[in-house]
């Protein structure tokens, strides 16, 4: 089974953001691999576990999204691709959709795996826009997966309900956290990782044309939230708070 | 003068909130152009009266049991055969499940940007998207500078209000055919309760709840205020409570009017989650806990003490005001 993840280097979400000038600063930053996109890591080197065949790691972003790879590798993905925008090309979903789905469409594959959303921009687009540059099924946050030969039966999370749905292959589904437990990656993992194949394409090696790659929208503004000013600690015994703090909401809420 | 469409929602048999917001938004950005809603499935036709009521001049309605059950090959069809009989300039959904899903694989057939979850709408000369990132750490501020504009509203940010139209049912027929995938059963964990996205009060649980048990009281008070019950990160990998209840940076974003976090130490990754709620209520018993730094009013204590003591006094007033009400 040739299977291929759709991976996003993201800053950890321990981080503080920073702004200046407008921008989001990123300097420093320790960067993960989405922890959404770390389930479909998962999941594809399960798949393969079962079914046998080979894992793809793709990633597009600046040059230290190898480290990202190098990770999915150590946990068991066989081969990298990082397309890089060293260029920084500003670029929205459609182009990051159409720049990895040129760069798919090169390769056989049975399956795509990505995570449902990112930690940083969050728009949840790019896997069902890429299932529709690659003319294939999808399915968004699943919970469960199961392949028999080329029927498919994932367990989608809508909004805590769940949907059984059957489809077939070739398919790019999307992970929604509880897929998996994503491992840690082996010491001999590592090892290995450092030796695994990883290829580095620029963007102007896809079949893409530059009209594909103008963004139709654009970001005009960055700005952090109001700071909020921390508030009351109720006082007296316990009786007494629960008391205050009814009357206190009351006033701001009209409990239903 | 703007069109605008407006792709509405039910679930469960009602229509969802969210699509009165999005029409909220339509007409604000018509500015007295046509605001069309669309909605699909058998039942389609029940909801016109009350989109109409929330200013949808015009609702197509797409009657087909094939789009009973979401699909995103089967909305795909619909929509696009809707957005070529209307010609919109905007096109609404909410961002949820069904809308964060249908509106970029649709976009990406019509070559078109999308503005995910945006919280906020500016209809000056440009019309300006207001959406957060890192879960809510920051936010940014965006326009579609070319072609037909698409965006996703998140629930329970923008006011619904009402709008009387005089409204015309139109009826489109579309051939849905060639689904690729089909949804065979559905498993109704969260029925009957509130939504976790749009509920107006959210109770929410954290490693201080100790087990599955110890969100009884949590739920009962969800219960006494209509809201729902969520969790942070580490009551879900404790596994005293389901993935889909978990808030924060991985988890959901929420935006209550009030916020009730019980046992939650308050990691940063929970705080995106939860911090533009209007009101913050923690319930701790570490006085240096984190949370208390954003909360609008703490109670440092038991959670199992103060919880249930919480909910038999929200019952008091309720029952006084139904009193007064009557």
């Amino acid at each position: 089974m040739n299977i291929v993840v759709i991976l996003k280097q993201t800053f950890d979400t321990e981080e503080k953001i920073i702004i200046e000038n407008g921008e989001v600063v990123n300097d420093n930053a320790q960067l993960i691999i989405n922890p959404y996109d770390e389930y479909a890591v998962e999941e594809a080197v399960k798949l393969k576990e079962v079914h046998g065949g080979e894992v793809t790691v793709i990633t597009l972003g600046r040059s230290e999204a190898e480290s990202a790879l190098r990770t999915a590798l150590a946990m068991g993905a066989d081969n990298a691709v990082l397309i890089e925008n060293e260029d920084e090309l500003s670029l929205d979903e459609q182009g990051i959709a159409k720049i990895l789905a040129a760069a798919i469409k090169e390769r056989d594959f049975d399956i795509i795996l990505g995570g449902n959303m990112s930690v940083d921009n969050g728009a949840s687009q790019v896997g069902p826009r890429i299932a529709e540059e690659l003319g294939i099924a999808h399915v968004a946050t699943i919970m469960k997966l199961e392949i028999k030969d080329s029927f498919v039966k994932v367990e989608r999370d809508v909004e805590g309900d769940l949907e059984i749905i059957e489809s077939g292959l070739p398919i790019l589904v999307t992970a929604q956290q509880g897929l998996n437990e994503p491992r840690y990656p082996s010491l001999p993992g590592i090892m290995k990782a450092k030796k695994k194949p990883l290829e580095r394409l620029d963007i102007e090696d896809l079949d893409i044309s530059e009209d594909d790659l103008q963004p139709k929208s654009k970001i005009i503004d960055h700005y952090l939230p109001k700071k909020k000013e921390a508030g009351q600690i109720l006082k007296g015994d316990i009786q007494a708070q629960v008391k205050e703090l009814v009357l206190l909401l009351h006033g701001d809420i009209k409990p239903v | 003068m703007t069109k605008v469409l407006v792709l509405a929602e039910a679930k469960n048999g009602k229509m969802r909130n969210v699509s009165f917001e999005v029409l909220t938004v339509a007409a604000r950005i018509a500015k007295g152009d046509e605001v069309t809603a669309c909605v699909f499935g058998s039942e389609a036709e029940r909801y016109c009266q009350e989109l109409a009521k929330y200013g949808a001049q015009k609702v197509f309605i797409v009657d087909h049991e094939e789009l009973n059950n979401y699909s995103p090959d089967g909305y795909k069809q619909a929509l696009l055969n809707v957005i070529n009989e209307v010609k919109p300039k905007v096109v609404l959904t909410g961002h949820t499940s069904i809308g964060k899903d249908i509106f970029p694989r649709a976009a990406a057939r019509l070559n078109a940007a999308v503005i995910s979850d945006c919280i906020e709408v500016e209809a000056g000369d440009e019309i300006v998207f207001t959406r957060p990132i890192y879960s809510g750490k920051a936010f940014q501020k965006k326009v579609v500078t070319d072609g037909l504009i698409m965006a996703t509203i998140r629930p329970n940010n923008i006011q619904a209000i009402e709008n009387q139209a005089i409204s015309e049912t139109i009826k489109l027929l579309v051939e849905i055919k060639d689904l690729r995938t089909v949804v065979k059963e559905v498993v109704k964990k969260a029925s009957g309760k509130v939504d976790l996205s749009e509920a107006k009060v959210v109770v929410s649980g954290g490693r201080g709840v100790k087990s599955s048990e110890g969100f009884k009281p949590l739920q009962e008070l969800a219960g006494v205020l209509g809201g729902a019950v969520g969790a942070s990160r580490a009551a879900c990998d404790a596994e005293y409570c389901d993935y889909s209840l978990q808030i924060g940076q991985t988890g959901k974003v929420v935006t209550p009017d009030l916020y009730i976090a019980c046992g939650i130490s308050g990691a940063i990754q929970h705080l995106a989650g939860m911090s533009s709620s209007q009101i913050i209520v923690a319930i701790n018993k570490d006085p240096e806990a984190n949370i208390f730094q954003i909360a609008d009013y703490g109670i440092v204590g038991d959670l199992f003490e103060v919880v249930p003591l919480l909910t038999e006094e929200f019952k008091k007033i309720i029952a006084e005001k139904q009193v007064i009400t009557n």
